[in-house]
């Protein structure tokens, strides 16, 4: 057998592929249930937050920005381990789909909510100003008039975060939840053959090479001339 | 509540671990030490290889460039680890993070550069030439520093983001400061460990994100 036959047989074996295809395919059911339910639950606690720190309630505000550094400065994988091993010791018990799904949600939101912050903070305060004195109420002014600016600025850097911290769903595979790559791991441990990684490989760029095109068309549409 | 403390906040465990813990710190800070140079250089290279005009070249570079920001940085170091024996290459978990990280961290600092360099108006590149600079003095004097100070906030949050990376190394086995907080875990069936390695990385990473939150406000209101 020459070297290129041995490379071919162990990363492109035709057989291991058709036999542990649907293995992968349901990772990739798992994968993208995962990052969805990330991508909500994530982008709506952190426009949440931020709304409430538009507020303007001191003691809050102080609390919002202690989760969001907090969680910003959290390794994802420690936050998820922490969550999975931690919990139990008080008798709260989640599988590790729900674990990853809490713990990348919240660092999600956390970005989140920094990046709608600033877009919030960027609309001049004249706007705030111009939009009560004609009678509109705080939740109105919010929501129809400073938010709509400020989406426009965070589109880009919402977009880029969020794409990241999708891809963080693959860690989900150490606390044992078969999605792409834990799936592609226990079949390599079965066929001993690397073929399952190429899969999982292949099975990652096909879900994430269309959205890293897409986040780059979006920073050039939503780029303001200079 | 007491539970809740046993659970999470033990200092009879804590003191247990805290050598091996320490260790990791150290583990988790060389590592990052070697991490982001490689990072740094491979998106320096990248970064200039991606402004060069001719189509052959640049092609190439944004799709090497987008495939290694596509793929999970852990798939990546996976496939490395446990992929590269199968073609008979052995590596061990520093050989495999130094190359999964070259090949991640390098694209997204490859990215950060390449649009620092095109934010430099190409009056300056004509005007270094036309003054005799070389073309490598020309981008190593000119270009290059304005380029950097103008993407400051992404380099500095690219590198926060690189060190905290770093504790998928746990994964391969490479005992960093999460790989041995999970080790005193399981002989403790206690998550103090777990915690305490937060802790660390907060203190560690805190100083960092603060710097960052000023720098980013700065730059959104900035662009008004």
């Amino acid at each position: 057998m020459t070297n290129l036959d041995r490379f071919l047989d162990n990363f492109f074996n035709a057989r291991i592929a058709a036999q542990w295809a649907p293995k992968i395919l349901d990772g990739m059911g798992v994968t993208v249930l995962l990052a969805i339910a990330v991508i909500v639950a994530g982008l709506a606690a952190g426009l949440g937050l931020a709304v409430l720190r538009a507020m303007g309630v001191r003691v809050l505000n102080w609390a919002i920005i202690f989760i969001v550094d907090l969680f910003r400065a959290l390794p994802p994988l420690v936050v998820i381990v922490l969550i999975f091993f931690g919990l139990p010791a008080i008798d709260i018990q989640l599988d590790g789909f729900w674990a990853a799904w809490l713990a990348l949600s919240l660092i999600l939101a956390a970005f989140a909510e920094e990046v709608f912050w600033a877009g919030i903070t960027s609309v001049p305060k004249g706007q705030w100003e111009a939009s009560r004195s004609l009678g509109l109420g705080f939740l109105v002014t919010f929501f129809l008039v400073v938010l709509p600016q400020a989406i426009r600025m965070v589109v880009p850097p919402l977009v880029n975060r969020t794409i990241a911290i999708t891809k963080g769903t693959a860690l989900a595979s150490v606390v044992a939840v078969p999605e792409i790559l834990g799936a592609a791991q226990s079949a390599v441990s079965h066929s001993f053959n690397a073929t399952p990684l190429t899969m999982a490989a292949a099975a990652y760029l096909a879900l994430f090479i269309p959205v890293v095109l897409a986040g780059r068309w979006i920073e050039t549409r939503f780029a303001w001339k200079r | 509540m007491q539970d809740f403390i046993d659970g999470f906040f033990s200092l009879e465990i804590l003191r247990e671990a805290s050598p091996i813990l320490i260790q990791g710190l150290l583990q988790t800070l060389l590592l990052s030490a070697m991490v982001v140079p490689i990072g740094i250089a491979g998106g320096i290279i990248l970064g200039i290889a991606s402004t060069i005009r001719n189509p052959w070249l640049r092609l190439p570079i944004a799709a090497w460039v987008d495939l290694f920001r596509a793929l999970p940085p852990l798939v990546l170091l996976v496939f490395v680890y446990a992929g590269l024996p199968f073609a008979g290459l052995e590596v061990n978990a520093w050989q495999a993070v130094a190359i999964g990280f070259f090949l991640n961290t390098g694209a997204y600092y490859g990215e950060i550069i390449r649009a620092g360099i095109e934010s430099v108006p190409a009056g300056q590149a004509e005007a270094a030439r036309a003054l005799g600079l070389s073309r490598y003095h020309t981008m190593r004097l000119v270009v290059l520093p304005q380029a950097i100070r103008n993407v400051l906030p992404d380099l500095v949050s690219n590198t926060l983001e690189v060190v905290k990376l770093t504790s998928i190394a746990s994964v391969v086995a490479l005992p960093e400061l999460l790989f041995q907080a999970r080790q005193a875990q399981s002989v403790t069936y206690n998550a103090t460990p777990i915690m305490a390695a937060a802790v660390a990385y907060f203190i560690l990473l805190w100083p960092l994100v603060r710097v960052l939150s000023r720098l980013e406000n700065k730059q959104m209101a900035g662009k008004r």
